[in-house]
């Protein structure tokens, strides 16, 4: 046997890819006789196409041909549905008619034989419209309840949920606190821009795509243009970042394969920065409502949670935002109720943590101000409602570990040095804050497949569908496969990224090494059974492959069993911010992040690590910076840049990030006992930096982002 | 894009006979140096010039600090401005303001000329999407006037536009006295560069008083700002590579515990870099206390007018002052 290899702070194995450009990126295709297609979006909200002039367009110098609603192709199936799109509406149907439903809605495709010829005859295409009244002021939109809701893990349930009184319990409650909570529309900004390169031999279909799920692309693909799923390949080897705008096939992708179809050549789309926010997704803007009510001590008796989210006019988007507030606290009364807005928007989508990001915010936030009212710790005040089971579910957790992250993260903060009194902490003219939140993320388990192949030298191929958008994907399934097979990793080979590898699901939701691992571990395990037995060399799987003198492979469809449904299985944790805040200018400045997680088996502390302190840096960005402002007048997105829509920059990092895994063994959420990591990152660490601005200011922001205007 | 003859002329007379109505912000050829704002601009068919007319090694990046002030070739970029160790000594404000601004890869490029040429970040200036912008189309209107202007001006604002002015370095300059030395066909002209700038008033797509074929060649500070006391304060979302929020320039020159001299201009807050001379008279003799300077500072908000997103400008830029001084003050 060689060393174990799970648990190990291993580097990544396409690290040297990345380094030097050798990693070929969606958009770094080429094919021969490539065309470039480039999109015309739609300057208003809502409305009718009344006049389309491409005559310049099509005149321009290098241009292939120019495709509107008039002249594409139709849509040939039914659509296509995947868990990533929402359960109700229908996706976007690019150039098939001349409604307009929202601001950078694509009308038209110049086909051309450069980028610079497509981008220009694009500025030439004439487009007039009959404008119809638009819905696109948040602010007086009317919430409505949503058809039906759907959970991550997959439960459908009511948009409305109560147990106990909980209106009865709040007005009885000693102590109570009642806010609304405000989370601006926040963008998905992954450094690499999405592109499709399509191209076409016959009626098969190859894609490379910047994707989170390959089979789903492939899938869609195959319903719009009538074609077999098989005669579809989608490659998508690396994803420089997503945060979850790779998960859904948007309109840009069968465009360039519609272009790529009629032109008969190669087309290549790259969206430009400005067309990420039309595009491809965001965190919808959410409005929350929380009631706390609780006894002179410090025990809860009744939360009120209600949450409305922006959507589309065409689809009905919701996430889970209110679905911890049901089991993150231990009390009898709790209600929740999400609505949406149906707004002439694009649709929005998973951004990192989704749901749990918004909603933990909210509810973190309010537990700091029912701790405030309450004259009690916030840690205390947790640890006084530290619930037994999950009480919504009504189920066991298949492990919790709150309480051991409270005591690990504030004994590594300093947490008991802290004078609960704000604006009592100071460095020099800056105010010092300490705050904290819960984090909590449900550990997702979906049907996944592996191969494995042994090879007659005592190597192996493992592969599977799935994505890396850079957790290390790569890294921690070859980990899995050599310790399963018992080789050197350097003799096992990982590849991911093509349809045509074994199916997986979306690689999001923090279900990857759940999912992926668990199929490669049991793939490994069965070709090395395999072997074993028919190489007759007792356990050593060299010799018997070099007497077997030829492959053998397993492939594996690794499925959740019935014990999944008999616990509630989440990660926790718990995280401490501290933060400097400018009483006179209002500039805050995020100093320390301490979190400790408790996320089952982490398989690689190295790449978990890295995962974590991204997730911080994005909840610091969410909390003090991201705001992808909508104009009410017209819904248009003044800001749609990287320069006026500000992310954290490495100056914003804070010299501190400490991640903390602490010991946790849970043999039920899945073989490999991992809970997943991804999401969790990033849930509870805008909250903490509210609560940590108010401590050192008083001041209560419970608008995101905390901008300095808003600390004058 | 729109698609565009690059020329690389090789002298600046020749780049200068390109005049036609280049310099001019509606002109079919526009002058082209580190190309940080151009490059965004043509890729944003923000801008659509014919010609592209690339003044690279036309202009001296010299930088020159002597008994008779700073000099500083058109062509130096704001790293190695920034990095000068005259500069640095003589003239910190403007190292500064320079180290204030944009990201070490931008600095590297951008040069002296471009920075004060910039134009501004109103976000629907940059948005061709938005067909009302007085800045990029005379005559359409300003959507920023009743949108979201959390990025605009209060001060030197019209109907026509509150765009802001967005150069760190500019804000600086002026409040040094800075000179522009301007190249033309006919020759050279030195002109404030507080009045390079126009105020928008009924026309602020014309943001300069520069004439078609004139280029910026140099800048002088005179020796009078060296050795002063000073501090940039420029407050932002984040922590770098972002434009002011709200920023001040402060340099001061003491005489004892008081204030001998007071030289404040504004960034963020102006549709040009804004000198407060009412602030600076109001500081003259003043003691370095709190409330003497909150009360000199107020005098900046004379004339200020918010628009909705943008009011809480008016009292942070009194912050600035306030805290430019402070710093100022406690560097002896």
């Amino acid at each position: 046997m060689t060393a174990p290899y799970m648990g190990k702070p291993i580097s990544r194995v396409d690290g040297r890819l990345k380094v030097t450009g050798t990693a070929n990126y969606a958009a770094e295709q080429d094919p021969p006789r490539l065309a470039f297609g480039a999109i015309v979006r739609s300057t208003i909200a809502s409305g009718r196409i009344a006049t389309i002039d491409t005559a310049a367009a099509a005149g321009a110098s290098g241009v292939v041909t120019v495709l509107t609603h008039r002249n594409a192709p139709r849509y040939a199936g039914p659509p296509h549905k995947a868990m990533v799109d929402p359960e109700r509406g229908e996706k976007l149907r690019v150039l098939q008619d001349d409604r307009i439903t929202h601001q950078g809605q694509p009308v038209a495709l110049v086909i051309a034989n450069t980028l610079e010829e497509a981008t220009h005859a694009a500025t030439l295409v004439r487009v007039t419209y009959s404008a119809a009244p638009a819905i696109t002021d948040i602010a007086h939109a009317r919430a409505v309840l949503p058809t039906q809701q759907k959970t991550d893990q997959g439960e459908r349930q009511s948009p409305v949920q109560q147990r106990g009184n909980p209106q009865g319990a709040l007005a009885a409650a000693e102590v109570k606190v009642d806010h609304q909570y405000v989370i601006p529309r926040e963008n998905n900004n992954p450094i690499e821009l999405h592109a499709t390169v399509a191209a076409w031999e016959g009626d098969r279909l190859t894609l490379w795509d910047k994707s989170q799920w390959v089979d789903n692309v492939a899938l869609e693909m195959a319903a719009i243009f009538g074609v077999p799923p098989e005669s579809v390949r989608v490659v998508s080897p690396f994803v420089g970042g997503a945060f979850g705008s790779a998960l859904r096939t948007w309109a840009h992708v069968p465009l360039a394969a519609m272009g790529a179809r009629v032109t008969r050549r190669p087309v290549k789309v790259m969206l430009s920065r400005r067309e990420m926010y039309y595009g491809t997704g965001y965190r919808p803007h959410t409005t929350q409502r929380v009631a706390l009510g609780a006894s002179a001590d410090g025990r809860l008796s009744a939360i009120l949670h209600e949450d409305e989210q922006e959507t589309s006019t065409y689809e009905e988007y919701t996430e889970a935002v209110l679905d911890a507030t049901r089991f993150l606290h231990s009390c009898p009364n709790v209600y929740t109720r999400h609505r949406i807005k149906r707004l002439n928007v694009h649709t929005p989508t998973w951004m990192r943590g989704p749901g749990e990001a918004s909603g933990v915010f909210a509810l973190e936030c309010a537990m700091d101000e029912l701790a405030v009212a309450l004259q009690l710790d916030p840690v205390e005040l947790r640890l006084r409602n530290e619930p037994e089971r999950d009480e919504y579910r009504k189920l066991p957790f298949s492990s919790r570990s709150t309480r051991e992250c409270y005591r690990v993260a504030t004994e590594r903060f300093g947490w008991g040095r802290r004078n609960p009194e704000p604006r009592s902490m100071r460095d020099g003219r800056w105010l010092i804050g300490w705050g904290m939140a819960t984090a909590t993320y449900p550990s997702n388990w979906a049907p996944a497949a592996a191969r494995a192949r042994l090879l007659p030298d005592g190597s192996a191929e493992v592969s599977s569908a799935a994505s890396d958008m850079g957790p290390g994907t790569w890294t921690s399934m070859t980990q899995v496969a050599a310790e399963t097979l018992g080789l050197p990793m350097e003799r096992v080979r990982f590849t991911l990224g093509d349809s045509r590898l074994p199916n997986t699901p979306p690689h999001g939701g923090s279900m990857t090494m759940a999912s992926v691992g668990s199929a490669v571990q049991a793939a490994c395990r069965k070709v090395r059974a395999d072997a074993l037995a028919r190489g007759s060399e007792g356990n050593d799987l060299v010799a018997a492959m070099r007497r077997i003198g030829q492959p053998v492979e397993a492939t594996v469809n690794a499925t959740p069993g019935a014990d999944a449904q008999k616990y509630s299985k989440h990660a926790f944790g718990g995280v401490f911010v501290e933060v400097a805040v400018d009483p006179d200018l209002g500039e805050t400045r995020v100093r320390r992040v301490v979190g400790a997680y408790g996320v089952g088996r982490v398989m690689n502390p190295k790449l978990s690590r890295s995962q974590c302190i991204g997730g911080m840096i994005g909840g610091i960005g969410m909390a003090l910076m991201e705001h992808a402002v909508v104009d009410p007048r017209n819904g248009r997105i003044p800001n749609a840049n990287l320069a006026e829509y500000p992310v954290p920059v490495h100056a914003d990092s804070p010299p501190v990030m400490d991640v903390i895994f602490v010991d946790e063994h849970d043999p039920h959420v899945n073989p490999l006992g991992v809970k997943g990591l991804g999401e969790i990152a990033i849930v509870g660490i805008a909250s903490a930096v509210v609560n940590a601005v108010y401590h050192a200011t008083g001041k209560r922001i419970r608008e995101l982002p905390v901008t300095p205007d808003k600390l004058l | 894009m729109h698609p565009f003859i690059l020329e690389r002329p090789t002298s600046l007379a020749a780049a200068l006979a390109f005049r036609a109505q280049a310099g001019r912000n509606d002109a079919p050829a526009e002058y082209i140096a580190g190309g940080t704002d151009m490059i965004q601009l043509l890729q944003e068919d923000v801008r659509r010039p014919d010609r592209l007319v690339s003044l690279a090694g036309l202009l001296d990046r010299r930088i020159d600090v002597g008994p008779q002030g700073l000099r500083l070739g058109a062509a130096a970029t704001m790293a190695e401005v920034a990095a000068h160790a005259d500069v640095v000594r003589q003239y910190p404000l403007i190292a500064g303001a320079l180290l204030d601004s944009a990201s070490p890869q931008v600095r590297n490029q951008a040069t002296m000329g471009g920075n004060l040429l910039q134009r501004t970040r109103c976000p629907y200036f940059r948005d061709v999407g938005y067909a009302a912008c007085n800045k990029r189309n005379p005559g359409s209107g300003c959507s920023a006037i009743g949108g979201e202007n959390r990025w605009n001006a209060v001060l030197g604002t019209s109907e026509a536009c509150i765009a802001a002015h967005p150069s760190d370095l500019a804000v600086a300059l002026v409040a040094l006295d800075a000179v522009v030395i301007v190249r033309g066909a006919s020759g050279e002209r030195a002109l404030p560069l507080d009045d390079l700038y126009r105020l928008p008033a009924e026309a602020p797509h014309i943001e300069t008083v520069l004439q078609p074929g004139e280029v910026i060649a140099a800048i002088t500070v005179p020796a009078g700002a060296s050795g002063l006391r000073s501090h940039y304060v420029k407050v932002r979302d984040r922590a770098s590579f972002e434009f002011a929020v709200v920023a001040a320039a402060v340099a001061l020159r003491m005489d004892g515990a008081r204030i001998g001299e007071a030289r404040v201009a504004l960034g963020g807050v102006g549709t040009k870099p804004w000198r407060v001379r009412q602030v600076e008279t109001a500081l003259a003799g003043s003691p370095l206390e709190p409330a003497v300077l909150r009360a000199a500072a107020a005098r900046a908000a004379e004339g200020a007018r918010g628009h909705g997103h943008n009011d809480f400008k008016i009292e942070l830029m009194q912050r600035a002052i306030v805290r430019g001084i402070e710093t100022a003050g406690e560097h002896a």
